[in-house]
């Protein structure tokens, strides 16, 4: 397994957000957590990244582990996450916050090596280098945040509802880029609350409820669970 | 006022304007990074004067000669109060923003004290730059060297300072850093490299200030807290954070204290830049390059 969380449990004030969580994500696997509002699905995945601190379990990339590790140190070692609210650097340039994601391969002589990648997914970016971030539209900075991610060289993406807050036919963009991403040989972690549309790019999905984890199996599976069908596609 | 004395007061404070913006910008710099004021950033000024003091008389080298030391050693002054003091002082649960405002108040007094004990109070003098005592004979407008050297010497760390922010990774870093703190993990960097760094660029500039201030300038422990308060004046005018504002406001006070000192008895020569300040916060509480 490249990912492997056991028994994470982290709490805000006191209350539990996510409760004896344990998922695995396996190399070049599309992996999608689902769940309602309030699930914990932002919290599992911040205290994958190092923004929040687990109360207790344990998290390994490759056998070793991450969990207590500071946030930029876990970037370093492979995870790129990609928040829901994005966390560009809005005053700055898109081509400055590109540069950015490559802060940690400063040193090295093909620094911009993943830009060409970056650009033949999300070619509107490379209109807007000297725009600043924070005029961008939202599913450019979707796009620009993706980017960023990508400039790191992670082996791991972890992405937070990329779908939020954008227009429908972008949508659909960001999908097909997840997918083309995965094929480049990174591995892909979703939280969405786009049940439908993320089981049919994902290999296994989860479902979190109230912080618990209810429901696991291959996306095509649940796809067919009666359940699911009734309580998240609507069906 | 004839031409001749107009044009000496301009260049006067011009001169004097330019050094204050170095002093000033350090602190710019450390607040626009991380909201943190140092209000022993006049400490840190005279501190560099009593380095560069202390190194000219053990070495009798030229005190320009002797500035980069200074600025080194500043920098790491700075550094080591942030990694030291200001990174516990920012873990306070509660009432974070004072516990800031004593920490680096504290450092300033502890700063203080411990000069007295190890200098003294007497006032001194470094003694023999070349410049020392030398004045320009500008078509009648007298302009002393020390003041055109340290308004040059401002000019060049302002310039080093803007292609540092704009061409480096480090000075990206910096912006990011300011832009959004929690965010920078993201991309791999540390951010508490970043603020231990940014105190020591922060510390190194007003050492620079301190070494150029020491060659025309009297050396003693509490020197720091009447400049600290011109620097506290200039960030506010100039827009906290802003290191552009930092440059254009210091220019304003030091032409605003030079016409002053013209009207008024020389006692009251700085009740014009208080007067200005004043109004600016009522006017534009964010300074004249700030952001709110």
């Amino acid at each position: 397994m490249l990912l492997e969380v056991r028994s994470l449990s982290t709490a805000y004030s006191g209350l539990l957000a996510i409760q004896d969580i344990s998922i695995d994500v396996a190399e070049n696997e599309i992996v999608v957590v689902a769940g309602a509002n309030g699930a914990g699905k932002s919290t599992l995945l911040k205290s994958i990244a190092g923004m929040e601190r687990p109360r207790s379990g344990s998290v390994t990339l490759d056998g070793a582990r991450l969990d207590g590790l500071p946030g930029h140190v876990i970037t370093q070692k492979g995870v790129a996450y990609v928040p829901e609210n994005k966390r560009l650097f809005p005053r700055l340039s898109v081509a400055d916050n590109l540069r950015l994601g490559s802060y940690l391969h400063r040193a090295a002589a093909d620094r911009e090596a993943p830009l060409e990648r970056v650009f033949a997914l999300f070619p509107r970016l490379k209109e807007r280098l000297p725009q600043r971030a924070g005029t961008l539209s939202g599913g450019e900075q979707q796009m620009l945040a993706i980017g960023r991610a990508l400039m790191t060289r992670p082996r791991l993406l972890m992405l937070d509802e990329p779908s939020q807050g954008i227009m429908p036919k972008l949508v659909d963009e960001i999908f097909d880029a997840i997918t083309t991403i995965r094929a480049t040989g990174v591995t892909i972690l979703l939280v969405e609350q786009r049940l439908a549309e993320s089981l049919s790019i994902a290999d296994r999905a989860y479902v979190l409820q109230t912080g618990r984890l209810i429901l696991q199996g291959p996306a095509a599976n649940l796809r067919d669970d009666p359940e699911v069908r009734r309580a998240y596609l609507g069906l | 006022m004839t031409a001749q004395a107009l044009a000496q007061v301009l260049a006067s404070g011009l001169l004097m304007g330019l050094i204050y913006a170095l002093i000033a910008v350090g602190l710019s710099l450390i607040f626009g990074l991380m909201d943190v004021v140092n209000f022993a950033h006049g400490e840190f000024l005279m501190l560099a004067m009593y380095a560069t003091f202390g190194l000219v008389v053990l070495t009798h080298l030229d005190p320009i000669v002797l500035m980069p030391v200074v600025v080194a050693l500043l920098f790491v002054l700075g550094g080591c109060a942030y990694l030291g003091v200001v990174r516990f002082a920012m873990r306070a649960k509660a009432n974070q923003g004072m516990v800031q405002i004593f920490a680096t108040f504290g450092l300033a007094i502890l700063l203080q004290g411990a000069a007295q004990y190890a200098f003294g109070t007497d006032y001194r003098n470094v003694p023999g730059s070349w410049l020392g005592g030398r004045t320009l004979d500008a078509g009648g407008v007298f302009l002393p060297w020390p003041q055109i050297f340290g308004a040059v010497v401002s000019l060049a760390a302002f310039g080093g300072l803007h292609l540092l922010m704009s061409r480096t990774d480090f000075g990206r870093a910096l912006e990011a850093t300011r832009e959004d703190q929690g965010a920078v993990a993201l991309v791999g960097i540390d951010r508490n490299r970043v603020f231990a760094l940014g105190w020591g660029l922060g510390a190194a500039l007003v050492g620079l200030a301190g070494a150029v201030l020491a060659v025309f300038y009297y050396i003693h422990p509490q020197v720091g807290a009447s400049f600290a308060l011109i620097a506290y004046v200039t960030v506010a005018l100039g827009g906290f954070g802003s290191v552009g504002g930092a440059l254009v406001a210091g220019i304003v006070v030091g032409l605003v204290e030079a016409f002053t000192a013209v009207i008024l008895p020389p006692a009251m020569k700085s009740v014009g830049v208080y007067a200005l300040y004043l109004a600016v916060v009522f006017v534009r509480p964010q300074g004249l390059f700030g952001r709110l």
